[in-house]
């Protein structure tokens, strides 16, 4: 099943123009806040009629404005999972579930017994909203939408609102959802870990335009598309848990580079990806001795993209995959690094926080 | 009931029964206008919020003159009604009908209050889990307004219990047809010995307001637990 979307709305300073494909699995609309995420999205779930566009799941048309077509809420047969929610507080948590469920009496596939077992409601299933905490809310939500035998899910930055430790309780759902659910998921995101742990393709916004769409290892790793800006930037990597040691570090084999990072979940022989923040990656032109740092990248400099600010972003192809380094405008001179030249990353090990690293 | 005297228990029953009326028959009409001055925009919507809101801050006797100008049997309207059968002048159906207009500012604003504390977005994602637009009214503003019905409803009721000036202007005073408990009260304290009947009156006035008041307190206080969770 696969999703597209085309849609120009003009909104308070905002103008929207997009185009993209969401595939099956999970497509996560990544940009800054007033890009236009919240809009779009609001667009494919009939919740705001967009000036012109045609939306289309599967060979079902949504919205086609040229026409005349414009499916309501109701009639899409989506599941949406709002940033705050929105249960209904005077329903039982299994009320809440059942909703979309009864109106969808024609369609049911889903077990709500499966689902709950994997949102872990069992225990949640007789309360009201009123005696949750966030992020068992957010868990009811995701079921709640589940249930209504969705073509389509929608979450508009479902774990905006928890804090921390809540969003690593809600982010392995999404994974399951990812890996299980046979419909595109629609995610929007500014935050770019949740991007390098979820997203199977990405679609960078930028002022109301796509600035890049496409597989997620490949948008991330673009130094001239930093939908999160300098600061969040970070390249993705693909590896495979090879041992777990007695030192609480956990060691990782990538494009035939061995990798020590802390002690990550997976077992050994999982496939995972992990995030490298732009901004731990330190460049050397030798390869550095006498280091601290565990993880040593030999590479090839693509391109450098300075900002406007004393930064430079370095786009590096490494045997391990492409690795993005922030460092200074200066560094970059004095090192003589253009296009072409060689030199090595080197990665803190503890550089990489366990909200970077994700199931593949 | 013989601590009643006939006329005074008409006044009694004949009052419940125009407020009993009144307030069921301008519910819908409340709910509605209420709905729609909390969550529609539409031109000319301050012009409905003052009409709505008139009764309140007119003089009832204007209020009741007005009716008896727009409904009474010499009127174009109060004649087309005639000729289908509805009779407003005079009886006690006028009666009911001045204290649902004097009652419905009151019951509008309880609704509107409570309508307004209600986010807009849970029948947005209603709508997106395959609710038509009448199923996630029901299902979810609803019951959520309930609390709010009911303290409308209450104060309506209490309202149209006591109405006066307009009722007496547009139907008088008829024994056994639009004499209401207030307007009883009234006639009571205009003949001589009258007092001791007007006093009952009072009596049940203060029991009957005071009842509602408590039934109003208990019933939203129920329906608030069940929306609030817990």
């Amino acid at each position: 099943m696969t999703l597209s979307v085309r849609l120009q709305h003009r909104f308070n300073r905002l103008e929207l123009d997009v185009e993209f494909d969401a595939p099956a699995g999970l497509t996560v609309l990544f940009g800054r806040s007033g890009s236009g995420k919240t809009t779009i999205v609001n667009a494919v779930a009939g919740l705001l009629r967009p000036d012109a566009g045609r939306v289309e799941v599967d060979g079902r048309v949504l919205l086609d404005t040229s026409e005349g077509v414009c499916l309501r809420p109701e009639a899409r047969r989506l599941g949406y999972v709002f940033q705050e929610g929105r249960l209904f507080p005077h329903l039982t948590v299994w009320q809440n579930l059942g909703y979309g469920r009864y109106f969808a009496k024609r369609r049911k596939t889903t077990e709500p017994g499966k689902v709950i077992a994997m949102l872990g409601l069992e225990e949640l299933l007789d309360r009201r909203p009123g005696a949750l905490s966030g992020g068992e809310k957010q868990r009811v939500a995701i079921g709640r939408a589940l249930l209504a035998e969705p073509e389509l899910i929608l979450a508009d930055e479902p774990l905006a609102a928890l804090d921390e430790a809540r969003k690593a309780e809600i982010l392995p759902y999404f994974e399951r959802l990812r890996d299980e659910a046979r419909v595109p998921i629609l995610y929007v995101s500014h935050a770019p870990a949740e991007v390098a742990r979820l997203a199977t393709s990405v679609v960078a916004l930028q002022d109301g335009r796509v600035a890049r769409q496409g597989p997620a290892v490949e948008v991330l790793a673009d130094a001239n598309v930093l939908p999160a800006g300098v600061r969040g930037a970070g390249a993705m990597l693909h590896a495979v848990v090879v041992a777990h040691h007695d030192d609480g570090l956990s060691e990782l084999e990538a494009g035939g580079v061995r990798l020590h990072v802390p002690r990550v979940a997976q077992q050994i022989g999982a496939s995972i990806r992990l995030r490298v923040p732009a901004q731990e990656v330190i460049l050397a032109k030798q390869k550095p001795e006498g280091l601290s740092a565990l993880n040593i990248l030999a590479g090839t400099v693509e391109a450098i993209r300075e900002g406007g600010g004393p930064g430079a972003i370095v786009s590096l192809s490494t045997p391990a995959g492409r690795v993005l380094a922030r460092i200074t405008r200066r560094s970059a001179r004095a090192m003589d690094l253009k296009p072409g030249s060689t030199c090595h990353a080197v990665l803190k090990t503890v550089a990489i926080a366990p909200e970077d690293v994700g199931g593949a | 009931m013989d601590w009643l005297s006939p006329q005074e228990w008409q006044a009694v029953t004949l009052s419940l029964r125009v407020a009993f009326w009144a307030v069921l028959v301008s519910l819908p009409f409340g709910l509605f206008t209420a709905y729609a001055l909390a969550r529609w925009s539409f031109r000319g919507k301050q012009i409905v919020n003052g009409l709505v809101h008139l009764p309140l801050i007119l003089p009832p006797v204007v209020t009741g003159y007005l009716l008896l100008l727009t409904f009474g049997t010499k009127a174009p309207l109060g004649a087309a009604l005639q000729d289908i059968g509805i009779v407003f002048a005079f009886r006690w159906t006028g009666a009911a009908l001045a204290a649902a207009v004097m009652a419905f500012p009151l019951m509008v604003r309880a609704m509107r209050l409570s309508l307004e504390a209600i986010d807009p977005k849970l029948e947005e994602a209603a709508a997106t889990l395959g609710a038509s637009r009448v199923w996630a009214f029901l299902t979810i503003t609803l019951p959520l307004m309930l609390p709010g019905i009911i303290a409308g409803a209450i104060l309506a009721f209490a309202k149209a219990m006591g109405e006066f000036g307009a009722t007496i202007t547009f139907v008088s005073n008829i024994p056994g047809q639009t004499q209401t408990l207030p307007s009883a009260v009234y006639a009571f304290l205009q003949v001589p010995g009258g007092e001791a009947s007007a006093l009952r009156l009072v009596g049940i006035s203060v029991a009957i307001a005071m009842s509602a008041l408590l039934m109003s307190e208990w019933l939203s206080r129920r329906a608030a637990k069940r929306v609030g969770g817990a």
